[in-house]
């Protein structure tokens, strides 16, 4: 027994050196590039949005009161609001759906809020512009006439349509424009076989349609199986499409969203009846984000601000310190009580107390766990309650001791008794700690879910610091003591 | 053998004097906002903001800014110092905080921005529905696992219900000892004093599953002595314990109390003033009410009641 105490106590010893420099501030990091194994990270404390400042909003869905809300629709506006976060150039921000209908945002370091709650909730404008003989691939940026001057339409009179009913195949690598109706319109290969020009950043291009002239489109299937996207335009739209379309046949027509090409296939044939369908090598999945974008080019729900918190970052840093430096006087004092009133005991209760803090610290650097201010006070109330764990075995160990048991007795029966104590009141703030987590996820309270969290990463580590680091370190103590030590009953608090 | 047990009946008079005291402010809450407590925006809605100017301002002025872009019900106080300003009111409609931020800076000179927080009032009926359901599915839970875990043992509902009624103890006089302090010191009810409570809940049980644990243990082993006797025991063996605990979590508490930022300490009294209460509650409350459930003391009590009020009549 004492050999394997002395190879548990080796690998305490290993844990808390790792946790030891984990926790170190001025941690360089883990960085391994070590054959096929690839790790960059940065180790450092993740500060939630009251510690480091920022703005966190909740977005919901503005429908007029009776009107359904399509899941769909939901989660199309999330992505969008999503894209336009990534926008903003913040550091880490954070965008996740809440219950069925809201969207919580935070925007970590922002240093203008307003301006980014007004780019957050505008509606998203979609255009399909002439790119002339040019291919944009899709992620291009476009300057276009509808959002610098508003114009868009032909810029000059067309020329005599000519309307084609049968095409040929053609083996260009771009998907192509034509209208439903037509037969054998088919581009084989996807864009990304393209040889992307890149067009030239200043060049305004001209808006023909925006999506306020789409009227709907949806995903389908050509004559070889392959998903297509149909649409349909008003008839403003239709009009103004068949005009472009007639007299740009072999153009390319690019579809862009707030500037930003999601599409761009080439005209095969004017496009007169005001419904069209692009056809190309589309996966199902591209298929169906395009048709979203088109459908739902617009936000396709309406958001309203229902909640915003803006913090400084002084005030959270200035917290920050403060409950540090009171934390360690109030653990400091724990450990001296446990001292004086433990004794022995105490010394390996102190030597506990200081692993756990320090291996659920580095946990929450490691995994990582986001801390904010109530989830340091959860961490902090979590050390003075590890400590109970000890008291409930020592208490144990005495009364054991008290009946003339031998050590390795008492302290397996002490353990073994105080075990299912420790277990039951655990589990009972466990089911607090889910329900918390769940309050705090619905309705984007991250203070309440730093909390849970922090409270329940501590209370399952103080078990397991319980239960192996004080158990061990006491076997080994009483293996070197030996039963003189029964005779200094001062010593072990009897 | 000290007898703790037997002088049940003052505990359970201290009790009833916290609660009442309780209930009476919260009556007296009620009768001024609407609600037990005083509630913060996280409940009802509305603007927080901190605002933290170079020059020393009056309130007076700051509200009178907002009062011009039609928020009457605005209040402004002054925090740490003169500079900084506490600005409460309804919650400010799109683009007007730009506006409002622009004419205090023309009229009271340049700010810092603290903090601002912004709640619509459907999130706050919403957030207070839930709070509610929350702390009602703690209880539940929490019942319902104890008189699992105690299966074995005779009567295991009773430990569960008992456990229960001294977690609602604790969720009383915590919430009674807020709403006086609400009344006295203005303090506000927000998503953190509901995370209090909920702790306050999971920690109370702790400490009655200890005792509990321990009794669930003496049952068997002492078979012939009377219940009212082995309960005693088991709360003389976990007194140490409960002690030693209770007090280590105070010293961490009292420390961030004191010492820590101004921010949590609303947060840490409520932990605090719930953590006394929930070992209190453990000792003097979950545990007389078995005995007093296993030898049927309350039927016998109103017995005594109405036998009494009848012979006087």
């Amino acid at each position: 027994m004492q050999q394997r105490d002395v190879v548990l106590l080796m690998i305490i010893i290993v844990l808390v050196g790792i946790a030891a420099w984990v926790v170190w501030p001025s941690n360089p990091g883990l960085h391994i590039h070590f054959g096929p194994l690839n790790i960059d990270r940065d180790i450092s404390v993740h500060q939630g949005l009251d510690l480091q400042g920022g703005m966190q909003t909740v977005l919901e869905a503005d429908l007029p009161p009776g009107q359904a809300l399509d899941p769909e629709a939901m989660a199309a506006a999330k992505g969008i609001v999503e894209s336009r976060v990534n926008g903003l150039g913040v550091r880490e921000p954070l965008v996740q759906l809440a219950g069925t209908n809201r969207i919580v945002i935070e925007l970590p370091g922002i240093q203008d809020p307003e301006q980014a709650i007004s780019i957050l909730q505008q509606t998203g404008l979609l255009e399909f512009i002439d790119a002339g003989g040019t291919f944009l691939p899709p992620g291009t940026e476009v300057k276009t006439s509808f959002r610098e001057t508003g114009e868009f339409g032909m810029v000059k009179p067309t020329a005599a349509p000519t309307v084609t009913g049968t095409l040929t195949p053609t083996a260009t690598s771009t998907p192509t424009l034509a209208p439903t109706a037509a037969t054998g319109v088919v581009s084989p290969t996807t864009t990304a076989e393209a040889t992307p020009t890149q067009a030239p950043p200043k060049k305004v291009f001209r808006s023909v349609i925006t999506g306020q002239h789409l009227k709907t489109s949806q995903v389908g299937q050509d004559e070889y199986g392959r998903p297509e996207i149909n649409f349909s335009l008003t008839d403003e739209g239709a009009r103004l499409f068949g005009e472009f379309t007639t007299a740009n046949v072999g153009q390319f027509l690019a579809i862009a969203m707030d500037g930003v090409v999601i599409s761009c296939p080439r005209i095969e044939t004017a496009i007169t009846e005001g419904s069209g369908r692009i056809t190309g090598d589309f996966k199902l999945a591209d298929a169906r984000k395009i048709v979203i974008q088109l459908r739902y080019g617009s936000l396709p729900i309406p958001l309203k601000v229902i909640q915003n918190r803006t913090v400084g970052p002084t005030l959270g840093q200035d917290s920050v310190a403060k409950s540090t430096r009171a934390g360690i006087i109030g653990v400091i004092i724990v450990l001296v009580f446990m001292l004086v009133y433990y004794r022995l005991h105490g010394v390996v209760a102190d030597i506990a107390l200081v692993i756990y803090a320090l291996v659920t610290f580095a946990l929450f650097k490691l995994i990582p766990v986001t801390l904010t201010l109530p989830g340091l006070t959860g961490f902090l109330f979590s050390v003075g309650t590890a400590v109970d764990a000890n008291i409930l075995i020592f208490e144990r160990m005495k009364e054991e001791l008290r009946h003339g048991k031998r050590f390795s007795t008492a302290i397996d029966a002490g353990f073994d008794r105080a075990w299912t104590s420790i277990r039951d009141s655990n589990l009972s703030t466990w089911i607090t700690c889910v329900i918390l987590y769940w309050f705090g996820t619905n309705f984007g309270a991250s203070m309440v879910k730093g909390f849970a969290v922090t409270l329940f990463l501590g209370v399952l580590i103080s078990m397991f610091t319980a239960i192996t680091v004080t158990r061990t370190v006491i076997r080994l103590l009483y293996a070197i003591g030996g039963e003189k030590l029964r005779e200094s009953k001062w010593l072990i608090g009897l | 053998m000290t007898d703790i047990i037997g002088k049940r009946k003052w505990y359970f008079l201290l009790s009833a004097v916290i609660i009442i005291a309780g209930l009476t402010a919260m009556g007296i809450s009620f009768a001024h906002f609407g609600s037990p407590l005083r509630l913060g925006i996280d409940f009802t809605g509305g603007t927080l903001w901190e605002l933290a100017f170079e020059n020393p301002v009056a309130p007076a002025s700051v509200r009178e800014v907002l009062v011009g872009y039609g928020y009457g019900d605005t209040t402004v106080q002054t925090t740490t110092d003169a500079k900084t300003v506490l600005i409460r009111c309804k919650e400010l409609a799109a683009g007007e905080k730009v506006k409002i931020q622009a004419d205090l800076t023309t009229k009271l000179g340049a700010f810092t921005e603290l903090r601002y927080q912004d709640v619509g009032p459907t999130v706050g009926r919403e957030v207070t529905r839930s709070a509610t359901i929350a702390i009602a599915a703690a209880a539940l839970a929490i019942t319902g696992f104890i008189i699992f875990a105690w299966r074995k043992v005779p009567n295991a509902g009773r430990y569960g219900l008992c456990a229960t009624a001294a977690t609602l103890h604790d969720v009383l006089v915590t919430m009674g000892a807020f709403s006086i302090l609400g009344l006295l010191l203005g303090w506000e009810a927000d998503s953190l004093f509901l995370t209090a409570m909920l702790t306050v809940t999971g920690y109370s049980v702790q400490d009655t599953i200890v005792v509990f644990d321990r009794i669930r243990e003496n049952v068997p082993k002492r078979r012939g002595e009377p219940y009212e006797l082995i309960v005693n025991r088991s709360l003389l063996e976990t007194l140490h314990r409960s002690l030693a605990t209770q007090l280590n979590a105070i010293f961490i508490l009292v420390a961030v109390l004191f010492f820590g930022g101004a921010t949590m300490r609303q947060f840490i009294a409520t932990l605090l003033i719930g953590l006394i209460s929930g070992t209190y509650s453990s000792i003097f409350t979950a545990v007389p009410l078995l005995v007093v459930w296993e030898k049927g003391e309350v039927g016998a009590f109103f017995r005594r009641l109405t036998g009494r009020s009848q012979a006087n009549a």
